[in-house]
């Protein structure tokens, strides 16, 4: 396959499994798949960047790759204790239940 | 060997549709760590290894345990019990093995063709990743392990037990 028909088509995977994470974040209600549907959001856009820098031949998609898997730990650890928090505040894991501020 | 690639796509975004329409958490995480796999081996294809092992120990390693251990710990009753009975159940678990079953049989396809290269693209080893992840990148490595740290930190103040008089949170 010519490189650039792979750079072009792992570019619309990427969109298209992009596309379906912000779907899922803007159907879904509950707070544990809104999560998982930003993880598939940040796996997308990793794949954008290896597509394009695996069509130059260069590392440097390969190392944004990584800065984004360690930006994604950070995410998912902190967004997690915080569904565990609200979970224990409204016992639901409706998003809805916390749509208002306090004071 | 383009075959390949158009298979892994579409395996990726079954799973991803799955996963965005299911009404159980913990079948939604066994279609996402299918999709996990799946884009793993298109960076595979796309010649890079080290990110597809990476994708795998980490984001279907590390993450999805997060995943299944928030959703152990909020216990949610009764109704667990009930999903524990219907997970054995064949409905659920015969559709991401079949698309699992569809990836190991790419993986063993690529892996058994041709000795070398299959793809004619160019491979970008470990060495030059390293190599420009410690060189021109190493502000971002420092950046990145900060980063960690404070969501280390915040994971540990979000989490811990609420105090009687409502000093914590």
């Amino acid at each position: 396959m010519m490189p650039q028909a792979l750079l072009e088509h792992g570019f619309l995977l990427a969109g298209a499994l992009f596309a379906l994470g912000l779907i899922g974040v803007m159907v879904r209600r509950n707070i544990l798949f809104i999560l998982l549907s930003i993880e598939i959001m940040l796996n997308a856009s990793g794949l954008a960047f290896v597509a394009a820098g695996a069509r130059w031949g260069q590392p440097d998609g390969q190392v944004m790759f990584i800065f984004i898997l360690a930006m994604a730990a950070a995410e998912v650890s902190v967004g997690l204790a915080l569904v565990i928090r609200l979970y224990h505040v409204f016992k639901s894991l409706d998003a809805d239940c916390a749509s208002r501020m306090k004071g | 060997m383009n075959i390949t690639f158009y298979l892994t796509a579409v395996v990726a975004v079954i799973s991803t549709f799955m996963v965005i329409t299911r009404r159980n958490a913990v079948h939604a995480l066994l279609y996402l760590v299918v999709s996990l796999l799946s884009v793993a081996l298109i960076f595979l294809i796309l010649g890079a290894p080290f990110i597809a092992a990476l994708e795998v120990i980490i984001y279907a390693g590390a993450i999805m345990v997060l995943f299944v251990f928030v959703i152990m710990m909020l216990n949610l009753g009764p109704q667990s019990v009930a999903q524990e009975g219907q997970l054995l159940s064949p409905g659920i678990w015969v559709g991401p093995v079949i698309l699992t079953a569809l990836l190991s049989g790419e993986l063993l396809y690529v892996l058994l063709r041709t000795p070398g290269r299959v793809f004619n693209i160019t491979t970008v080893s470990p060495k030059l990743v390293g190599m420009a992840l410690m060189g021109p990148y190493v502000l971002g490595v420092e950046l990145a392990s900060m980063l960690l740290l404070a969501g280390l930190v915040g994971a540990y103040h979000l989490g811990r037990k609420d105090r009687s008089d409502g000093g914590a949170s």
